[in-house]
């Protein structure tokens, strides 16, 4: 991927994600991470090279919830059918099990200036759910709020995963996220972002938060944190 | 806990009471809050009103008084005589139609340039230097051009009260237009959304609460149009500024002030109207529009 100012954002970078596949990209700032999951789905237009989808229908989680603030979270949750001209009644049903999902129940009339940092990001999920797309993209999404906020969101990304055997394609500087959460994860460079290393994760499915503190946990975010730093020099 | 006297004294100490278990303590702050928001602006009103008398009478020798007649002679002369009264209400009406339509076409003006600017980085490059030249036209020197165009009455006052009044919601529409996040856009284009979607699901509601901040501001402004307006077009029926002027050549100045009085209450209103309007639509999710003390 080249932008037209000329800088080499990404490069060689080739892999699939199938259902029930959950890889994570790790890597440095700066490194084309974001760009690789605009160009996957179709935000922004690669230079060369190819994407190739099962469904139009692609669930993206961004770094931050991205609410509408003059919606509650009922209607927040409705957009995205909404928009795929789903039916009024249809759509409050989906809206209602996937803020069930999310665990959310008795919030729907709240709008989002009232949520916490954790549940807008649940709320923002289930607005994702509510089209049960094939493919899940995750762009940083718990970046912005605190460790304990963000353990507690990435046992539900789990969650919804076993249950809902998606493909995901998620994003993340941390180590410890991309291992609890992924099958497979994916080392990039520094800029122009290439694949340097990859590890397959051994946990099987369902996971329990236990699972961070086994010592091939610690083996492994072990050495996938240093192929991060043979990445970053 | 108390009897223990062994027990050391705790690092700290945190307590929580809920206020509302002291019923005393709320009576204060109810007490305090009137003193902290009902007397201060009374304060001032009434130090208004004596510095006024001080001006007229010792200041004033009684035969300048006529430049500011006291405050009772205003009430006599203006309010409490039915007669003029009436006539001043009359031309509030009149003026304060006139506003209302400025206002209206202003709006409806307004909402098309912003959201056509709105659009393309390009027509607002276009389009935006022209209304901030038109902002910077004095009305005093296009006066005769309205006249010529629109002739003396009615239409031309319109025509006035939009000049003066559309340019605040040109500018807080299309920066409310644009103030919409990045993340909503993206995921408009993720899920397909048309132009129109677009501006009807995110554009707008997200411009809400500076469309209003405008209105607020174009309101006051279009009852200035109607009095200024009227000032330069009195054909057809009496507004407020026709009064105005034949107070002025009549030197009935207690009746001038009264009128002056009657259409700033008529600004007030519409302002008070709009922030009341705006906390209505937008009052439960949007960002408060005043700073906390």
């Amino acid at each position: 991927m080249t932008f037209p100012d000329g800088t080499r954002a990404l490069t060689n970078v080739s892999f699939d994600v199938a259902r029930g596949e959950f890889i994570t990209i790790v890597g440095p700032s700066g490194c084309g991470k974001s760009t690789l999951l605009k160009i996957a789905t179709g935000l922004l237009e690669q230079s060369s090279g190819e994407v190739v989808l099962e469904s139009e229908r692609v669930g993206y989680v961004f770094q931050d919830a991205t609410l509408m603030p003059w919606r509650t979270v009922q209607r927040n949750v409705e957009l995205l059918a909404e928009l795929h001209g789903i039916p009024k009644a249809e759509r409050k049903d989906l809206a209602k099990k996937a803020i069930e999902t999310v665990r959310l129940t008795g919030f729907e009339k709240h709008y989002p200036r009232s949520l916490s940092g954790g549940m807008k990001m649940r709320a923002s999920l289930a607005r994702t759910l509510t089209l049960s797309p094939p493919l899940f993209l995750f762009d940083e999404p718990f970046g912005a709020v605190d460790e304990i906020t963000r353990e507690h969101l990435n046992e539900e990304t789990l969650r919804l995963f076993e249950r809902e055997q998606f493909g995901g394609l998620f994003i993340t500087h941390s180590i410890s996220e991309a291992v609890f959460l992924s099958t497979k994860v994916l080392v990039m460079s520094a800029r122009p972002g290439r694949i340097v290393a990859e590890f397959e994760v051994p946990f099987a499915y369902p996971r329990s938060p236990e699972i961070r503190f086994d010592p091939e946990f610690a083996r492994l975010s072990g050495q996938i944190s240093h192929a991060l730093r043979g990445a970053h020099s | 806990m108390s009897t223990d006297i062994e027990s050391p004294a705790p690092a700290a100490a945190v307590a929580v009471t809920s206020p509302d278990l002291e019923p005393e303590v709320s009576y204060k702050a109810k007490r305090e809050a009137i003193w902290r928001v009902v007397v201060p602006p009374f304060l001032v009103g009434a130090a208004t009103i004596g510095l006024w008398y001080f001006i007229s009478y010792a200041i004033l020798e009684p035969k300048r008084r006529f430049l500011l007649q006291p405050p009772h002679r205003v009430w006599e002369e203006g309010f409490a005589d039915s007669e003029t009264l009436s006539e001043m209400f009359k031309g509030l009406w009149s003026s304060g139609r006139v506003a209302f339509w400025g206002l209206l076409i202003a709006i409806a003006l307004g909402f098309t340039l912003a959201i056509i600017m709105s659009q393309a980085k390009m027509l607002e490059r276009a389009f935006f230097p022209y209304f901030v030249m038109l902002q910077a036209i004095p009305i005093l020197a296009i006066v005769p051009l309205i006249g010529f165009w629109f002739g003396y009455g009615r239409s031309s006052r319109i025509v006035v009260c939009v000049i003066i009044a559309i340019f605040p919601i040109i500018v807080n529409t299309l920066f409310g237009l644009l103030s919409a996040e990045s993340g909503l856009h993206d995921l408009m284009t993720l899920h397909g959304a048309g132009r129109l979607t677009r501006i009807r699901k995110v554009m707008f509601p997200a411009a809400l609460p500076a469309i209003f901040a405008g209105l607020r501001i174009s309101a006051g402004l279009s009852v200035i149009g109607a009095i200024v307006g009227d000032f330069f077009f009195g054909k057809g029926d009496i507004g407020i500024g026709q009064l105005l002027k034949r107070y002025v050549a009549r030197i009935e100045g207690e009746k001038l002030l009264a009128a002056v009085i009657l259409s700033c209450v008529l600004g007030v209103a519409v302002f008070v109207f709009f922030g009341w309007l705006a906390n209505r639509v937008a009052g439960k999710w949007a960002p408060s529009t005043r700073g906390k003390k």
